[in-house]
């Protein structure tokens, strides 16, 4: 069946099997594998995305779910050459080691960051407990949804 | 992982639901947030036929002041359960405990309905809305039919909804400034609870129920009546897996499961104020 989808500001129309999950739908029909599968089953955030401007796990979400509504990826943040400021922040917080968690992990701090623009550390920690990394220990990951956080607020 | 083929029907009134349950039978199922069904799918532990997506309708999704209870639709998600003012004010316990459920991500699409219908002992919101004695309002070919909590749940993952029935509103007593505590045990922050425990204290008393303590989610009615009897908090709480049937698993043994409803009752208690 027929779903279009806007994705980063863009129609993206496929003709797709019902049981696609959306994370497929972005990675195979679209072309944006900025969006990781990290554990398949709910569990580790790597493949969040906003929905209609929230974080949603792409992997437990049908492409047609989707049919009609607004998705961001990971890939519709900087504006050209410049880097969101979460991710920048990220960046600048070395807030990441492989990066596999990262795409995931952004998209999770900005909607965080939609829904508490001035959040304490303890908001972070919950607020991302949706998304797992094994490389960072997190540390620098609160510091950065932090900075960016205190830089949105300047 | 990919779930097996199915017919997606995307249903535009609760009307047409129905209408679409009638058509298909057992084969179908409902999809509503998807955050129990759909990685069940994936898992191939469920395989309908038939999808017929509720998602849309989002004139099931509110919070109402419905005069002497709260009205809730059965598509509202846990998310703006967790937010409503109207229950903050009104059921704080029930927001409470909407806020507990997974992580955002899973609050932004799971739903009160798909929760309650789910019927998972494991789940925050079954017990909880046990423990304020919810009435659960199903809807099918015959018309409409309201459920009362304490006969709704029964047994796992299964209820008293039937196949033919869409669940579309859930009733809660209205409790301004009544005391509640949720409390919840797991491992990882996004889990379901190893143990979980609702208390809601207000002028006719105190309700407690049990996440995770049998087949079904649990009223601990040994608590409620000492608590009625004039019992202190904590001997109250000694009783707490007084009728549970709690399960092993990798876990928790059933023992630790008893100690842990022992401890969050009493902690729960105390939080409302009990
Ligand atoms: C990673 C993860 C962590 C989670 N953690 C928790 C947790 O800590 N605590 C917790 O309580 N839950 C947790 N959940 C489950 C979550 O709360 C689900 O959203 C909820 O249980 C089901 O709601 P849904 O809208 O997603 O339902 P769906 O998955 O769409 O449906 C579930 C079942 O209910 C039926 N159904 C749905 N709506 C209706 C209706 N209106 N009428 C009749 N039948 C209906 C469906 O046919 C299906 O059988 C978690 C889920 C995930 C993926
Ligand atoms: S890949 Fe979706 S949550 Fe892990
Ligand atoms: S940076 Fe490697 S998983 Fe997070």
């Amino acid at each position: 069946m027929k779903v279009t989808v806007e994705v980063n500001g863009t129609s993206q129309s496929h003709d797709v099997e019902p049981r696609t999950l959306l994370v497929h739908f972005l990675r195979e029909h679209c072309g944006l594998t900025g969006t990781n599968i990290g554990c398949d089953t709910s569990s580790c955030g790597a493949c969040t995305i906003h929905v209609n401007g929230e974080s949603v796990k792409s992997c437990t979400m049908l492409a047609v779910q989707a049919d009609g509504q607004q998705v961001t990826t990971i890939e519709g943040l900087a504006k050209g050459d410049e880097l969101h400021p979460m991710q920048q922040a990220f960046h600048e917080n070395h807030a990441l080691q492989c990066g596999y968690c990262t795409p995931g992990m952004i998209m999770a701090a900005c909607s965080l960051l939609d829904e508490i623009p001035n959040p304490t550390e303890q908001d972070v920690r919950l607020g991302l407990e949706g998304n797992l990394c094994r490389c960072t220990g997190y540390h620098n990951i609160v510091k950065a949804v932090l900075a960016a956080a205190e830089g949105a607020g300047k | 992982m990919i779930p097996v083929a199915f017919d997606y029907k995307r249903a535009s009134s609760a009307e047409e639901a129905i209408a679409l349950l009638a058509e298909y039978g057992d084969e179908a199922k409902l999809l509503a947030g998807g955050h129990s069904l759909l990685p069940l799918m994936k898992l191939r532990l469920a395989a309908p036929s038939v999808l017929i997506d509720v998602g849309r309708l989002t004139d099931l999704s509110y919070v109402r002041d419905a005069g002497d209870h709260l009205a809730i639709g059965a598509l509202t998600r846990h998310r703006d359960v967790e937010i409503s003012d109207l229950l903050q004010a009104q059921q704080p316990l029930l927001a409470a405990a909407a806020a507990e459920v997974g992580d955002n991500q899973v609050r932004h699409r799971g739903t009160i309905g798909g929760s309650v219908a789910h019927a998972d002992p494991a789940s925050d919101l079954p017990a909880t809305l046990l423990a304020l004695d919810a009435t659960f309002v199903a809807k099918g070919p015959n018309g409409e039919r309201a459920i009362p909590a304490s006969q709704f749940f029964t047994g796992f993952l299964e209820s008293a909804l039937q196949p033919d029935e869409l669940l579309t509103e859930i009733r809660v007593p209205k409790a301004p400034g009544s005391g509640f505590g949720f409390q919840k045990f797991n491992r990882r922050a996004q889990d379901w609870a190893i143990v979980g425990c609702a208390v809601t204290r207000s002028a006719s008393g105190t309700g407690v129920a049990l996440v995770n303590m049998g087949a079904t989610p649990l009223r601990a009615t040994a608590v409620e009546q000492a608590l009625a009897g004039g019992a202190s908090a904590a001997d109250a709480a000694q009783l707490a897996d007084q009728g549970t049937e709690p399960s092993a698993d990798l876990n928790a043994s059933a023992e630790y499961r008893r100690h842990l409803a022992r401890v969050l009752v009493r902690r729960a208690l105390e939080a409302a104020g009990a």
